[in-house]
């Protein structure tokens, strides 16, 4: 293990409970506690509970906080209601992406964005620097703040009667703020798993109380593993895999997060021009015919010739298919196209298919 | 501690050989197949294939990643274990029984030159 390595509040739990850790974005986190598929399972049919603790939080307040997150958001923020949640990106000047991330409107002059673990140190940097002149004052807040993501059709019921937080009334993609235990904490209907579920956040006293409640009441605890798997079959994008600093969102098949509309955002030019002329590229969906498994970095062929390379590929758990999200150059990304993964020794047919490999079930 | 047989040898990638004449029968380990979980597909050579000692002969894949095999003496592959691409959880259920590949060999020194039980219990609990 590096020296370095960080852990989370509830890293003893896991330790406790036989997870198999693993180093993830500088931290040493549950991969899997009973089995990938036992752990997917259950948050596809029951409920299930992540440690997301090592997710950044940063908030920006100030007169012109909403200013300030429309030019560094590629989506919109104006005029939201409180309590209000977005999905988007920040992106460079070229279009690529610096991070993904959500973004709770606190109110007009409050934003909290939550970003991720592996990139929290390099967009604190980028967030800080582009204040720069706006009235704003910006905390990174990761290191106060725990996390646990409740997830699957028995979400809500397990948060109302094991944690005994009142969240019928929290729509999809809005959040509240709770005084509990003479904390705030605040709870989202939100996720990665396209399943319903909450995400709280809190001191980590307040995080290490909730996941022991949850414990003894049952709830099977789940890893960075069926994490990855249930985000993946549902079509959303990992930083790293689906998005990167050479990936944009119009790329990345995700122009509906990028509102053009708006006045000004950091990357809106590049934006606009991938959208009006179009990209070379795009991320797709794949399925194989057989069983073999395509992953990261794998090539995309046809007729011999690579035509783009496989972002994030699984044996589906819920479906059993064969299927991947892969960059594939134009014109090969239209649906139905016939290409070929090469896997090791071999090539395997495949054809291009919507990038959701199992329906959401969100509670909107 | 996983369980290791001495009626067989052992290469350091965890796969597990056992001699009959001129027939090498080759597995993954008890170790290794704990090491890995939940196996969902294992990718074979075909029969008639030319192998060389330390060639990638295949691969065994949880759900999470893609392990290589490693063919640990040099020859022709003569059989695969066909009820394996239906049933790769047989793989953990039973490693030591459950054989991928048959190979001819072609020089039987690569064999004794494996890891013998002792040698390879040793490895494992270093890892």
């Amino acid at each position: 293990m590096e020296e370095d390595i960080k852990i989370t509040c509830l890293h003893d739990r896991h330790v406790d409970l036989g997870a198999q850790m693993s180093p993830f974005a500088g931290y040493d986190m549950p991969i899997q506690y009973k089995g990938i598929a036992d752990e997917h399972n259950a948050v596809r049919n029951e409920v299930g509970v992540f440690d997301v603790s090592h997710m950044g939080e940063v908030r920006v307040k100030g007169a012109e906080a909403e200013k300030f997150v429309n030019h560094i958001f590629v989506n919109d923020v104006t005029g939201a209601p409180d309590g209000q949640i977005f999905y988007g990106m920040m992106c460079y000047e070229n279009g690529g992406v610096v991070d993904d991330l959500l973004v709770y409107k606190v109110n007009d002059s409050e934003f909290f964005l939550v970003i991720n673990a592996s990139n929290i140190d390099k967009d604190v940097a980028w967030i800080m620097r582009n204040a720069e002149g706006f009235d704003v004052e910006i905390t990174d807040e990761s290191l106060y703040y725990g996390e646990v993501a409740v997830q699957g059709p028995k979400a809500e019921e397990t948060v109302c009667t094991v944690l005994g937080i009142p969240v019928e009334d929290i729509k999809f993609y809005t959040f509240k703020t709770f005084d509990l235990d003479g904390e705030k904490v605040v709870v989202s209907r939100t996720g990665y798993t396209g399943e319903d579920g909450f995400e709280i956040y809190g001191s980590h006293d307040f995080t290490r109380r909730v996941w022991d409640k949850l414990m003894d009441s049952g709830v099977q605890p789940c890893g960075l593993g069926c994490r990855d798997t249930l985000r993946f079959e549902v079509g959303l994008p990992l930083y790293g895999d689906e998005l990167t600093d050479d990936i944009s969102p119009i790329e990345a098949s995700l122009s509906m997060f990028v509102k053009l509309d708006k006045p000004e955002f950091i990357g809106k030019e590049a934006l606009a021009r991938q959208k009006a002329e179009g990209v070379t590229r795009r991320i797709v969906g794949l399925e194989l015919e057989g069983n073999a498994i395509p992953r990261h970095g794998y090539p995309v062929e046809v007729d011999g010739t690579q035509v783009g390379e496989i972002t994030t590929g699984y044996r589906s758990i819920s479906t059993g298919k064969s299927v991947a999200m892969a960059m594939i150059n134009k014109p090969y990304d239209k649906l139905g196209t016939e290409v070929e993964v090469r896997i090791r020794r071999k090539t395997f047919p495949a054809k291009v298919v919507k990038k959701r490999f199992y329906d959401k079930n969100y509670k909107k | 501690m996983a369980n290791v047989l001495d009626d067989r040898r052992y290469a350091e990638s965890h796969e597990w050989v056992k001699i009959d004449g001129d027939i090498a029968t080759i597995g993954i380990s008890d170790y290794a197949q704990h090491a890995l979980g939940d196996i969902v597909y294992v990718d074979m050579p075909e029969v008639g294939d030319e192998m060389s000692a330390g060639d990638v002969f295949g691969a065994v894949e949880s759900v999470k990643a893609a392990s290589d095999l490693i063919c640990p003496v040099s020859g022709e592959v003569v059989e695969i274990n066909e009820e394996l691409e239906d049933a790769p959880e047989k793989v953990n259920a039973d490693a030591f029984n459950t054989w991928i590949i048959k190979v001819r060999i072609s020089d039987a020194s690569e064999y004794d030159a494996l890891l013998d039980a002792a040698a390879y219990t040793e490895l494992c609990e270093n890892e």
